[in-house]
């Protein structure tokens, strides 16, 4: 009976179960499993990341080089800013949760470009293997590649820079992909102002990507001819400008920073209404919000060099673009807060780690302003407070943003409902030792504590203690997700289409979806916010 | 069988409309990929007016120019293409895109010429920034023109197995936008390095 049951509920072929084998997903032209590959080797190389900054974390529990020399020191931060920059942060939301959810959201059968978006999962996968190769002669550059050490350098840089040149040219395809997709593939009915504002903060993250990432890329290639050729664009000794090389770096890794954060936005943006029952406040400013980041995000890259020897006009020129970044960022905070303001609040895990996001994302953002403030940043900068400082952005923004979007969407996706008692203790863990570690740092920063020394005096001891003890507590917190994660794939209770009540067309098809997305493409009469006013 | 046949897309003024949206996006990250060049170049321009002075004139006026009626006759070849293919005219398309990856090889080959004499008189990559330049410039560029051709090599496959007609020429169509960039880029790199004054 139960058998014959289960038979029934499965028999429906969905986009799990319609073909099997390694070869139905290596050479699939469905978004969703492309999104699955992504989300798959992402989050391997999330916990890569994590084990490094871990490792990281423990050298620094004493001053004394206790654990590993002062080159391995620099190979490990290195190799932990650059797994979780370019294998991470950047292609986590977009190519994984995107590729899955931007076509279910606009009522699309798929990608406008299916076969290239199976090769941009191929390109990438290409350029995690090159990454890997250059592990041989680990990279101590740390993740900015300044040159001229970079140049110079006997690690195998050459090789690292191919393998995310390779990653990038797979983020513009997908971006491309997703640009066209919105363009061309929403339902019929489905008009702009009508868009979920996940998918605007991924229009806005699409176009920085197409726009930006070439530029690295060709900087990349500078990098790798200056090596093998010896071209001296930015070797002072030839004539060549190491200054040139920075701000080719931060024309693109400033935009990179909203390519991380608008994503998360944007998954906030749909979470918040959904828990709080109530329609999102101020969509249009939330929605052209995500593109004033984008525009605005192009001119402030010039706040990294601030203590490089730019001109004083061009200082002060970056900073006031700078500040102005803050004005759309705020309306996004005061809107999703007055979206919550007499709602009806449901405290479910996607919900806390909304909640979690906004708080130490305000934190992340308001102490953005005293880098971007020119008197403050000679003392600040290349301090721990600048390491705290993204990593409240990063983790406490980025990260959060993510791991309410897994816990989120992980039902539709894997057609089983999370352990959400499991859920709220990692969540626990994970916020308790998020702030423990990083809170501690904004102080050891302004106490004059500098980034990426191996060692330090002992006055210093006792924050470093407290900060990598949280590193410990953060750490629990992440294994017992994912083994909640990876537990619920087999143990979790079945998943109705819609567990969370969202009005999004995700939830209107079954989970997981099948194949095709739609039986028939739906069309669209109203925005995806119109919950029921409370009194009414 | 495929997605977008189940898509329901398959009308083709929708499918050309789309690639192209899909194409134009792409030009956009080219240029700006150029674009990171071509500020090195106007940073050192700036920096060493006499260095660039001296040097240029060391380049082949010549065959750079040649090169320049070279890539103009191709992208007028591929446009006449194209006309073709949309009044239905399939040997125009065929014989165009022959003609187009002719003088898309006779380019590379012009180029390699001069490379060699730079060679034989020792101007290399990192001989000095104007030589570091030239070279990183045109290689990038003629790793752009192979690119282009072998879009439209695939082009003059697919239209040797009769795949196009007047209503279905979409990866011509978007291969010969390609191509017209490509020669765009040529035209803006010759004035640069050969003709400055």
């Amino acid at each position: 009976m139960i058998n014959g049951l289960i038979m029934n509920e499965t028999s429906e072929p969905n986009y799990l179960t319609e073909t099997r084998g390694l070869s139905s997903w290596i050479f699939t032209l469905d978004h969703k499993r492309i999104g699955i590959m992504y989300l798959c080797i992402i989050l391997f190389f999330f916990l890569v990341g994590g084990v490094f900054g871990l490792l990281v974390r423990l050298e620094l529990l004493k001053p004394n080089n206790w654990l590993m020399s002062n080159q391995t020191y620099n190979e490990m931060f290195t190799l932990h800013g650059v797994i979780m920059i370019f294998l991470f942060v950047i292609p986590v939301i977009p190519s994984a949760l995107g590729n899955f959810f931007i076509p279910l959201l606009i009522g699309a059968r798929d990608v406008a470009f299916p076969r290239l978006n199976l090769f941009s999962v191929w390109l990438f996968g290409a350029g995690v293997l090159v990454v890997i190769a250059s592990f041989s002669h680990p990279i101590d550059t740390g993740w900015t590649f300044y040159t001229p050490y970079s140049a110079r350098t006997a690690a195998a840089v050459t090789i690292l820079v191919g393998g995310i040149f390779l990653m990038g040219m797979s983020t513009i395809l997908t971006a491309l992909n997703f640009i066209v997709t919105i363009h061309r593939l929403r339902a019929p009915g489905m008009t702009w102002h009508r868009l979920p504002l996940f998918i605007w903060s991924m229009y806005a993250t699409s176009i920085i990507n197409v726009i930006a990432t070439p530029v690295v890329g060709m900087t990349f290639m500078l990098l790798m001819a200056e090596r093998l050729f010896g071209i001296g664009f930015f070797d002072p000794a030839k004539g060549g400008d190491p200054l040139l090389f920075q701000h080719f770096f931060w024309f693109y890794s400033h935009p990179a920073v909203y390519v991380m954060i608008l994503p998360a936005m944007g998954i906030i943006s749909e979470i918040i209404p959904v828990f709080s029952r109530k329609p999102i406040f101020g969509y249009r400013a939330i929605a052209y919000s995500s593109m004033a980041i984008a525009f605005s995000g192009f001119l402030v890259w010039g706040h990294h060099m601030f203590v490089a020897g730019m001109s004083n006009a061009a200082d002060i020129f970056f900073s006031f673009f700078t500040f102005s970044v803050a004005v759309p960022t705020g309306i996004k905070v005061f809107n999703w807060i007055a979206t919550m303001y007499k709602g009806s609040i449901h405290l479910d895990t996607p919900m806390i780690y909304a909640l979690t996001f906004i708080f130490s994302f305000v934190i992340g953002g308001l102490t953005g302003p005293f880098l971007g403030a020119l008197a403050t940043d000679v003392p600040l900068h290349d301090t721990y407070f600048v390491v705290a400082h993204f990593h409240y952005t990063m983790m406490g923004g980025t990260v959060m943003g993510l791991f309410a979007g897994l816990h989120y969407w992980y039902p539709k996706m894997t057609g089983r409902m999370l352990n959400e008692k499991v859920a709220k203790l990692a969540w626990a863990l994970i916020f308790v030792g998020f702030f423990v570690t990083f809170f501690n740092m904004f102080i050891l920063g302004f106490r004059g504590m500098p980034r990426r020394w191996a060692t330090y005096p002992p006055r210093f001891q006792t924050q470093h203690i407290i900060s990598t003890v949280g590193s410990w507590i953060l750490a629990a917190g992440i294994v017992i997700m994912f083994y909640n994660f990876i537990r619920c794939l087999k143990k979790g209770e079945k998943a109705p289409p819609n567990p969370w009540g969202a009005k999004t067309l995700e939830w209107q098809v079954p989970s997981p979806p099948p194949t095709g997305n739609f039986t028939e493409i739906p069309v669209i009469t109203d925005w995806p916010y119109s919950y029921p006013k409370r009194d009414e | 069988m495929s997605e977008r046949e189940k898509g329901g897309h398959e009308n083709p003024v929708f499918v050309l409309e789309t690639s192209k949206l899909g194409i134009w996006t792409f030009l956009a990250t080219e240029l700006l990929l150029f674009g990171a060049l071509f500020t090195v170049y106007t940073v050192f321009r700036i920096k060493y007016p006499e260095l660039f002075y001296a040097q240029h004139l060391k380049l082949n006026r010549v065959m750079g120019f040649a090169n320049t009626v070279v890539l103009i006759c191709s992208s007028l070849s591929v446009a006449v293409g194209i006309a073709g293919i949309r009044r239905g005219n399939v040997k125009a398309l065929k014989i165009a895109l022959v003609v187009t990856l002719i003088l898309g090889a006779a380019f590379l080959v012009i180029k390699g010429f001069e490379y060699r004499e730079h060679f034989e008189r020792g101007e290399f990559p990192g001989t000095n920034i104007f030589f570091s330049l030239y070279y990183v410039m045109t290689a990038i560029h003629a790793l752009h023109v192979v690119a282009g051709m072998s879009a439209l090599a695939y082009c003059l496959i697919r239209t040797m197995r009769g795949d196009f007609s007047a209503d279905y020429a979409v990866p011509v169509e978007v291969s010969g936008i390609y191509w017209h960039f490509v020669d765009l880029v040529w035209i803006y790199l010759f004035p640069m390095l050969y003709l400055m004054g």
